[in-house]
């Protein structure tokens, strides 16, 4: 965990310095603006990491001696087919099809993605066919 | 033909077909597929079609342009060509490809995972890149035809009065989808690399392009989301009234560049990155050396990244509202991680024992290409430079160096790691004819672009004047494109011709990363046992323990215990 939180949090003190240098150079505002939101983009989950790397110890993929026993047991729950992305999926297309072509398109659309958020959430909680 | 460099071995025995998953099959299979592996290679298939399709666009316009005044397509015609060349060929293929397709298959395997972190948002994400470019490409056949503002679409050009119709709506909606669909990919490239490994598997053991890949992951979720954002307010632009990229109420137009450029520059690395990756684990394996500067090309590439996002209005600067030193000097300081990751693919060559197979050959095309549309790059990130060239063909030259060095990199992946995915070799001579082909070709379709771009020819012209240098050049560029359309040609007789007829066992290439210590193709969730991981060559330690790595930093590899199997659950 602790090579994670480096990472991200050195992404996020690059893009604020980068922030500062390049804001007050150039007086220009969308570039300071995304580069802030990088900023906050490797703060916020490098300071989560950080805090969990404080509290809990090493997990099996960061121990250099682990053995492959030690990682036995269940590492999740891996659905092995499910309906519900391409329901989703053709459901998000209508919606954007309505964009363009018009907007009787979002009946349907808006039909899939409902139908598509409450199968995949039971799908979920009951653990779908894996 | 038995010229396969690697004795064929025998198909592993299917003895573990009864813990094999059972589901179900053909089209149903595909539509309710969440094993990372069924979906990548959707991915792959995909996008190489998306090649091809931008490819033909390509070989179009190369066509028009063999004359001065061809009129193999009208104007408004090459106007949605050149549009639909670059937004497949960037939007739709070459992402994809490698952070849909190949980094979808491989990645989770080099990390001993089971799966990506959240199968069921990867088969999301596919659904959504499949109706993007639908979407996209349907503008072809609307009444006002594709969109024609060029893959940039600036504003003003792409508002409701200069670009109106269908196709540029279709474009945007098309590419909302495809930005959705990058996004979530990153997502589960990042948790799936932080949270998904295998015992043992320290982020300074994992392989090159799995870092590569967990740095294009956070670099997609830095820059994509900018983009949707700036696509959501160029739709608005166009049908609510809103004035947030016109003068005249108030908006600014250069904001729609300093938005899309923000995406677009690190999109530049987001498609690098994972070619950077295959060819850093291509290199070492045909070269029977460990690669050169480990931790040197990781840091190498979170530099690259970084950097990468502080370099956006370098594409902005004939626009005179940039700050030219600071991207400048920028853009310059990129040079020195991309130059050290070239030098450690000459090293891990260097007195290495180099097997010229098709994979290396393309990897070796990749380094040589990639140079040269890197050391122009240089040349265009000097503004006094950049104001002399912008927007001619040196800037398009410069480009396709770097992508066509993709397109050598990107075959290379599919040579190297096709076996592992299908369980079939390719045919390496047909390969080589290939390589061939793809290599000069690229070199005789740039290199005239270099010179017609310093003689002053602009892009995106149908037609151009009388001039023979210009119309000699342009002749030499579409020879080059007819060359590179044939290595694709070659590249599928190579499929056919090989269709299941080389099984390729579990290692064929005696690589060194995990994804080769499981069966060809790997079980449903890759892998019935892992080696003992002590280093970033695990498979490699294990077939050849008085060889094993010496391992680096503070836990030495040498003086473990010998590898030990242990069952996974």
């Amino acid at each position: 965990m602790r090579v994670e939180a480096k990472l991200m949090l050195g992404l996020g003190l690059f893009f604020g310095l980068m922030c500062v240098v390049y804001w007050n150079w150039s007086l220009e505002n969308a570039g300071g603006v995304m580069m802030f939101a990088g900023m906050l983009l490797g703060f916020l989950p490098g300071s989560y990491f950080y805090w969990w790397s404080r509290r809990m110890k090493a997990r099996p993929e960061d121990d250099p001696y682990a053995t492959q026993a030690s990682g036995a047991g269940v590492v999740g729950s891996f659905p092995g087919t499910s309906i519900w992305p391409f329901t989703l999926g053709m459901g998000t297309f209508l919606v954007v099809l309505a964009l363009v072509f018009g907007i009787w398109f979002l009946i349907p659309g808006l039909a899939l993605v409902g139908w598509a958020a409450i199968g995949g959430t039971s799908e979920g909680r009951r653990g779908g066919p894996v | 033909m038995t010229d396969v460099l690697n004795p064929p071995i025998a198909a592993p025995s299917d003895d573990h077909d009864h813990e094999e998953h059972h589901g179900p099959t053909g089209i149903l299979k595909w539509i309710t597929t969440t094993d990372h592996k069924v979906i990548g290679l959707s991915y792959t298939v995909t996008s190489v079609l998306m090649l091809v399709i931008g490819g033909l666009f390509a070989e179009i316009i190369r066509f028009q342009l063999a004359s001065p005044n061809g009129n193999l397509v009208s104007l408004a015609q090459y106007n949605e060509l050149f549009t639909m060349h670059g937004s497949v060929m960037i939007y739709l293929f070459a992402g994809p490809f490698a952070f849909g397709g190949l980094a979808n298959i491989i990645v989770p395997i080099q990390i001993g995972a089971p799966d990506m972190a959240f199968p069921r948002l990867n088969a999301l994400s596919y659904w959504l890149y499949l109706t993007g470019a639908i979407t996209m490409l349907a503008g072809f056949f609307t009444a006002g035809g594709a969109a024609n503002f060029g893959w940039v679409a600036y504003a003003p050009l792409s508002n409701s009065i200069n670009t109106p119709g269908a196709g540029a709506d279709l474009w945007i909606g098309g590419l909302l989808l495809t930005g959705f669909s990058a996004i979530f990919t990153g997502v589960n490239l990042t948790a799936t690399i932080f949270y998904l490994r295998a015992p043992g598997m320290t982020m300074f053991r994992m392989p090159i392009f799995t870092w590569n890949m967990l740095v294009t992951g956070i670099l997609i979720l830095l820059a994509f989301p900018v983009l949707t954002a700036g696509l959501v307010m160029l739709y608005c632009d166009r049908h609510f009234g809103t004035h947030i990229y016109s003068v005249t109420g108030g908006g600014v137009p250069v904001l729609w560049q300093h938005i899309f450029w923000f995406w677009g520059h690190p999109e530049v690395y987001i498609l690098a990155l994972p070619f950077f990756g295959m060819v850093t684990e291509i290199i070492p394996v045909f070269s029977r050396k460990p690669v050169f500067g480990y931790k040197g090309m990781i840091f190498a590439t979170l530099s690259i990244a970084a950097l990468s996002l502080g370099v956006w209005a370098h594409h902005m600067f004939t626009t005179g509202v940039v700050l030219l030193p600071f991207f400048s000097i920028m853009s310059l300081l990129i040079a020195v991680p991309t130059g050290i990751k070239i030098f450690n693919w000459i090293g891990t060559m260097w007195r290495g024992q180099i097997w010229f197979s098709t994979a290396m050959l393309m990897a070796i095309g990749f380094v040589v290409t990639f140079l040269i549309g890197g050391l122009t790059g240089i040349y265009l990130a000097s503004p006094p430079l950049d104001f002399f060239t912008h927007d001619t063909y040196f800037v398009v030259a410069h480009f396709h160096s770097v992508v066509m060095a993709l397109v050598l990199g990107g075959m290379a992946g599919l040579y190297y790691w096709g076996p592992k995915i299908t369980g079939y070799l390719l045919n390496e001579r047909y390969g080589k004819f290939q390589f061939w082909f793809l290599f000069i070709g690229t070199q005789v379709f740039t290199f005239p672009q270099y010179l017609l771009g310093l003689r002053g020819m602009p892009r995106r012209m149908a037609i151009y004047p009388h001039d023979p240098q210009w119309k000699m050049l342009n002749e030499w560029s579409t020879v080059g494109a007819i060359l590179i359309g044939l290595s694709t040609l070659i590249f599928v007789a190579n499929v056919a011709v090989s269709w299941k007829k080389y099984p390729a066992g579990d290692n064929p290439w005696d690589a060194h990363t995990l994804e080769w210590f499981t069966t060809s193709p790997p079980p449903h969730h890759n892998f019935y046992r892992l080696p003992q991981i002590r280093s970033e060559r695990p498979t490699w330690d294990y077939n050849h323990p008085e060889h094993r790595s010496l391992g680096h930093g503070k836990y030495p590899g040498l003086g473990d215990p010998q590898p030990e199997e242990a069952k996974v659950i």
